[in-house]
Formats: C-alpha cells, structure tokens, sequence
C-alpha cells in the first residue's frame, strides 16, 4: 500500500484501496493483522472517522474482519474474493480509458493489441 | 453528549463589527476546523466561547448552562492561544504543575512525555522561549489537559515542518485513545484539512458553512477541458471561480457533477484548500 494519499478520489476509498493493494502484494497476508485504526490515522494525516469508513468498506466486504478487543484481521479468501472483484471492475478501470486515449491518438484496436501482446512477452 | 451552543452571538469593537449573530453548535469527539481570512473573527469566536471577551448579544452554552462566568463549564474547556496565561518569568515545568491546579485531570507524564519529544526546555522560562517553541508549550499543555473541549489558535504558528507534522500525529494520537472535541483554527489549510471532520468557514464576522467536511467537497467538484467547451458547458452552471491557462480553463462548481460529460471535459474533485480560497475570494455584498 502506498503510503502517500492524494486528493482524486475521496481518502476513505483511498485507505480501503490500499489495504486492498497490501492484502493482494502480500504485504497484509491472509489471517494476519492489519494496522489499528489509530496507526493508519496517525501514518496517514488523518481523521480516524475516515480510516474508519475506509476499514468498514472491507469489513462489509468480508476481505477484513475484527475480533472484538484484538484488532482486525485479513479474511481467510481474501485474496481470492479481491481478484474476483479486480476481475470484474477491469473493463471500467482500465480498458474504457485505454479505448479513450487510443481514439484521441488514432490507434487502432490491432495496434493495442500487437502492444498489449508485447506488454505480456516482457 | 456534551455540547457547546454558541446563539445569535454578536460583537463589536468600537466601529469594527466583528462577529455578527453566529449561530454554531459543537458536538462531542469531533474535530473541527475553523477556518476564515485574516480578520474574519475566528479569535473572537474562540475568545467569546472561552470566556476571555464577552459578547455584546447572544449566548454560549454547555450542556444548557451559560458558560459566561461559570468556572465548573469553563473548567471543561481550554483555549491555546496567542495570550499567555501564564507569569512571563515562570518556568515550563511550574507552569505545568500550575496547570495542574486548574484544571485537576492534568495529565503530567502526557506533558512530559511530549515535552521531551519535541525538545521543549522545560527548564526554562516561557517568556525566553522562541515563537515556535511558545506554540509547541501551548499545546502541550492543550494535550495534557484532558477536557472535553480544546481550542486551538493557530497551533502550528511558528513551527517548522517537522514539528508540524509531529503535533498533528500527537493530536491524533491522544484523540483516537482519549477522544475529545478540539476546534482548530489555521491557516495552513492543506496540511490540516484529512484531520478535521467539520468544517466551519467564517468570512466577514458571519458563518458561511456549517458541514461535515464530505458532504462540503461532495457540494462542489472542478471541471476542466479547452475553454470554449468549459465556458459553453458552465452557461447553466452556478460556478464560484474559474481559471485559466492558455486555451485550458478550470471552472469551480457547485452541486454534484453531471454522471456524463462532453467528450474532452474532465471532472476531479475539489480540495478543502481551493474551496476555501473560492469561498472567500468575494466581494462582500456578494452573497452565496
């Protein structure tokens, strides 16, 4: 997860998409703990209501859960319901504005895909 | 829940209206920023709240009591501001002890503990103190004392980038463990601005917003693109500011942005710093 926040998207989807980042690299493996709220607010500059809501993201999506008294921990399948939820947001995400800027630079969809048949052999 | 009520506060300094029926609520465990221009009335606001000016109408309560000259109410508040307190020839450390007996939950291991953190000579007498080193003693004794309403004038006045960014962890720190209210008025809004939750902006003596800090850059986003589309796309806009580079323009709008844009127009969101700017860059017949 970066450790470094900017100003395009709302913090407390910042904070959720960044553990997200950490449980995906490794760097938050499954059943482990993560950070407490008030690490994450005072790491980060901000209001815990805010790392709260983050954290509450994920919690409602059963990658994170709390064990009252303890912390809070990766779910067991994390990883797995991640990429499933990365699978299905990759379209939006990421080909729309590829598509987006290929047009403004008139590049056909034979070329993206010559490049990204490159991108995979590198 | 404790609160504080501020009613229909006015005040005026011979012909200077600085406060102007303010109206404001602050409620417990929040951080609030108060934020306004050079003059706008922030120190007053804080000054009338903690009882160091009186208003000329209105009221200040907590919990429902008045907290003009009620010393039970006032112990549960704490002003760190530009007026020291304090003897000039006293030293830090009987300051802290002084402290103590005003306020009985004084907490002098927190003072220690954060006086050796930032190197604050607590040997030495507060009026020999640096400019920085008088604010990093002032909110010391602001985290120390352990009531459930601080206020903060310009905190970070004089405080070089590191101690800034270690008084904002400290302050985190104690709020996420202990929670309290802290009211925060500064002028480095950028450094600030993920701390706080409600944003107060005051402008001319007279509150003009009053919200959570999300629904405040929910209210408002930035649309760019080449000026001739963002000038034909604001036409029906309410817009509070715009600017130029070249051909590019920015224009500042209110409301929520449009699920769709013309093709070359690009929406990002606005941030509290360029918002507050907006707010306050208007001519002060202009109403908003």
């Amino acid at each position: 997860m970066k450790l470094d926040l900017d100003q395009e998207k709302p913090i407390f989807i910042q904070i959720a998409e960044g553990i997200e980042d950490g449980i995906l690299t490794g760097a938050f493996p499954e059943e482990s703990q993560i950070p407490s709220i008030t690490e994450f607010s005072v790491t980060y500059k901000i209001n815990p209501a805010t790392a709260l809501k983050g954290i509450n993201l994920l919690v409602d999506e059963a990658v994170v859960f709390k064990k009252r008294g303890v912390g809070m921990f990766v779910a067991k399948g994390a990883i797995d319901r991640l990429k499933k939820k990365r699978q299905d947001q990759f379209y939006d995400n990421y080909i729309g504005r590829l598509v987006d800027e290929a047009k403004r630079l008139n590049i056909t969809s034979d070329e993206i895909i010559a490049m990204i048949e490159r991108g995979f052999t590198q | 829940m404790s609160m504080i009520e501020v009613t229909d506060i006015s005040k005026t300094f011979k012909d200077t209206k600085a406060l102007s029926h303010v109206s404001l609520k602050f409620r417990e465990n929040t951080i609030y920023g108060l934020l306004g221009r050079n003059g706008a009335g922030k120190s007053t606001l804080l000054n009338l709240i903690n009882n160091r000016m009186f208003p000329d109408s209105g009221t200040i309560t907590l919990d429902g009591t008045a907290l003009t000259e009620n010393t039970s109410a006032l112990s549960r508040c704490f002003l760190a501001n530009e007026t020291n307190l304090y003897p000039e020839s006293m030293k830090v450390k009987e300051a802290f002890r002084w402290s103590r007996e005003f306020y009985p939950d004084f907490d002098m291991e927190q003072a220690e503990k954060l006086s050796a953190l930032f190197k604050l000579p607590v040997k030495k007498k507060i009026k020999s103190l640096s400019t920085g080193y008088r604010s990093i003693f002032r909110n010391i004794v602001a985290l120390s004392v352990n009531v459930p309403f601080v206020f903060l004038d310009e905190p970070v006045l004089g405080l070089d980038a590191y101690h800034r960014e270690l008084f904002y962890k400290v302050l985190l720190e104690k709020y996420t463990e202990h929670p309290f209210t802290a009211v925060i008025s500064t002028h480095l809004i950028e450094e600030a601005a993920n701390i706080i939750e409600q944003v107060i902006v005051i402008r001319n003596g007279e509150v003009i917003r009053d919200e959570s800090l999300d629904e405040l850059l929910d209210s408002c986003h930035c649309v760019s693109g080449p000026a001739a589309q963002v000038d034909n796309y604001i036409q029906a806009k309410e817009v509070i500011g715009t600017k130029s580079l070249g051909g590019l323009k920015t224009a500042f709008l209110t409301g929520a942005p449009d699920p769709v844009l013309p093709s070359g127009l690009e929406i990002s969101r606005m941030d509290l710093q360029t918002l507050f700017i907006r707010l306050t860059d208007v001519p002060e017949s202009h109403s908003l």
